[in-house]
């Protein structure tokens, strides 16, 4: 039979609905490949049983005109997003045994599509983290390898790095992911495959637990541009139960699609510049200006002059706003609870030291410094008049241009174990990706090519508010040019 | 400004997060870094820039007041680690 796993989301819609399979076939295939991939652990959870229902409805509904834009997909889901009796953990102690009694707007979108469920991925806890190696579960395994043949285990990129890592693997056709500070693109980057966060407000937060809510955002990640686009728009769409929704159509992002780029101008910010960068990512930077050049678009150099400060801001207003979301962890209404002496107030802290792994409690201390009183106006608000600026940064920027190409990381893949010793080491790595994420900006990594070490590296689209379509064209520009078909080789 | 070990005392008192002495004695030295690199921000004029609080532009909705949900106790206690008589049960906090 033909290997369902290799085929895109557009070619398996195709494939299904002129009957050249059955939804079941797909779903079967996935599911063993999922079973027989367990070296990665990119699954926490495996609902083989969840896909198979799909596929059934799909396979009974194919023919009519009931059928969703994702019949009989499978897809897999991070772990952030509510499934109804299905463990949501977020990848942390807390919340162990956590079977929520209610689905998330954005994966009920995806099955009122038609799609199924392989199972729950693994992720930095609380999506706290750039490496996947916060988790409660333990580090997702990248598919890749450096061609050194020294075989160290590298890290599929964090916080969505069970989706990252299932995707590139041939273990998902697509994946959800969240972005707070670059954890959909990040971790794409690092697995040669596509991500996009849009702007902010465009997916529905509700059953999405929560890490830092003025940065949250659900998207895709898939193996194509087109996937994404037509992933995105079945879990997009206004959601009265998240009081940041936008109330916006959906637009048609895929039959939109078109790499024809002439009139349009790409900003080259300067100072994404940056040293110690390797010559292999700023390489593929100008290459990816001359693809664009190619689809018609004119370059521009341009300044976002506050993007230095972007880093450090995150890391005062995201752990805020993380302390407080994280306050309702208090062993009475889910989750972990250890009993101790010493009374309600000795239980919480009991569970709380037990249940929050080393990152999230760190980020919970540096949280509660900067909202404490005397503090708060010098540290947190000044964060937020400095986010003020990064956001006209933008604003100007987008008066002379449409778009704006960046690399993704400043790496490709590092090995685990690299950077866990250096906190601040491992929060330079979304250097690139913070900066649009502070602005609520829709936001896309690409593949483009192989470092020396033949890892994958990404390119980094930003456009402006509301503007996923100019990103997804863009996206799709380079895509057509980069020509990446790069595999990891199985070793798993 | 750097923390001492009694503030990260009191901070995780503030957050409810049990620690040893050990603990607050390796976290003073990792949380100064932090807020050492992060107080980079003083460089920045912001005399006069207002701090952002909504990243896109939207308005508070409202909604027609009326109920739109309950009669789900059982599933809002579903997931509690001790439930009792239908409410979440913690320990005595009453002599």
């Amino acid at each position: 039979m033909t290997d369902l796993t290799a085929k895109t989301i557009a070619e398996l819609r195709e494939g299904f609905r002129g009957g050249e399979f059955t939804a079941r076939e797909l779903a079967e295939q996935y599911n063993t490949a999922v079973a027989s991939a367990r070296a990665l652990n990119a699954y926490t959870v495996e609902t083989p049983d969840d896909a198979l229902a799909a596929a059934d409805a799909a396979d009974k509904a194919r023919g009519s005109d009931e059928l969703g834009s994702l019949a009989g997909i499978p897809l897999g889901i991070k772990d952030l997003f509510a499934t109804r009796d299905v463990d949501t953990t977020a990848g942390s102690r807390i919340l162990t045994g956590f079977k929520p009694r209610y689905e998330s707007t954005v994966t009920a979108n995806l099955r009122k599509a038609g799609a199924g469920m392989l199972g729950k991925l693994n992720m930095d806890e609380f999506a706290m983290g750039s490496s996947n190696e916060t988790s409660a579960f333990g580090p997702v395994i990248s598919p890749w390898r450096r061609k050194d043949g020294g075989n160290a285990a590298l890290a599929p990129g964090g916080s969505s790095g069970g989706s990252s890592a299932a995707v590139a693997a041939g273990i998902a056709p697509a994946a959800t992911g969240t972005d707070t500070g670059g954890s959909i693109r990040q971790p794409a980057a690092f697995t040669g495959i596509c991500g996009i966060k849009p702007t902010y407000g465009r997916c529905s937060r509700w059953g999405i637990v929560s890490f830092a809510s003025s940065l949250d955002q659900a998207g895709p990640m898939a193996r194509t541009v087109r996937d994404c686009a037509i992933l995105l728009e079945a879990m997009a769409g206004f959601d009265p139960r998240d009081s940041t929704s936008l109330d916006l159509p959906v637009p048609n992002w895929e039959t939109e699609l078109s790499s024809d780029l002439r009139g349009k101008r790409v900003g080259i910010p300067k100072e994404y510049r940056i040293d110690g960068v390797p010559a292999d990512i700023n390489a593929l930077w100008d290459k990816g200006i001359e693809w664009l050049r190619d689809a018609g678009a004119e370059p521009v150099e341009i300044s976002l002059p506050h993007t230095k400060y972007a880093l450090p801001t995150y890391y005062i207003i995201a752990p805020a706003e993380a302390s407080s979301n994280l306050a309702r962890y208090d062993g009475v209404r889910y989750g972990l609870r250890v009993e101790t002496e010493g009374g309600l107030d000795a239980m919480y802290a009991a569970t709380r030291a037990a249940g929050f792994g080393a990152e999230v409690r760190r980020r919970i201390m540096i949280g509660t410094y900067v909202l404490s009183a005397g503090f708060y106006e010098a540290y947190f608000t000044k964060a937020q008049r400095v986010r003020t600026l990064i956001k006209q940064d933008f604003e100007r920027a987008f008066e002379q241009c449409d778009l704006i190409l960046t690399p993704t990381a400043p790496s490709a893949a590092f090995g685990l174990g690299d950077k866990s010793a250096d906190p601040i080491a491992m929060y330079l790595n979304d250097v690139f990706a913070v900066p649009a994420s502070l602005a609520g900006l829709p936001a896309m990594s690409v593949p483009g090519g192989l470092d020396e070490q033949g890892l994958p590296l990404g390119l980094h689209l930003i456009g402006r508010e509301l503007d996923e379509q100019g990103v997804l064209n863009a996206g799709l520009a380079i895509e057509e040019r980069a020509g990446f078909t790069a595999k990891p080789t199985r070793w798993w | 400004m750097s923390v001492t070990n009694e503030q990260v005392r009191h901070i995780a008192k503030l957050a409810r997060i049990a620690m040893s002495d050990e603990e607050i004695e390796r976290l003073v030295p990792e949380l100064n870094n932090i807020l050492g690199w992060v107080e980079q921000l003083g460089e920045v004029d912001t005399d006069g820039v207002e701090p952002l609080t909504a990243v896109i532009a939207n308005k508070l909705r409202l909604r027609e007041d009326k109920v739109t949900d309950g009669n789900c106790r059982d599933d809002i206690l579903a997931n509690a680690p001790v439930a009792e008589h239908g409410f979440f049960a913690v320990p005595k906090v009453i002599e």
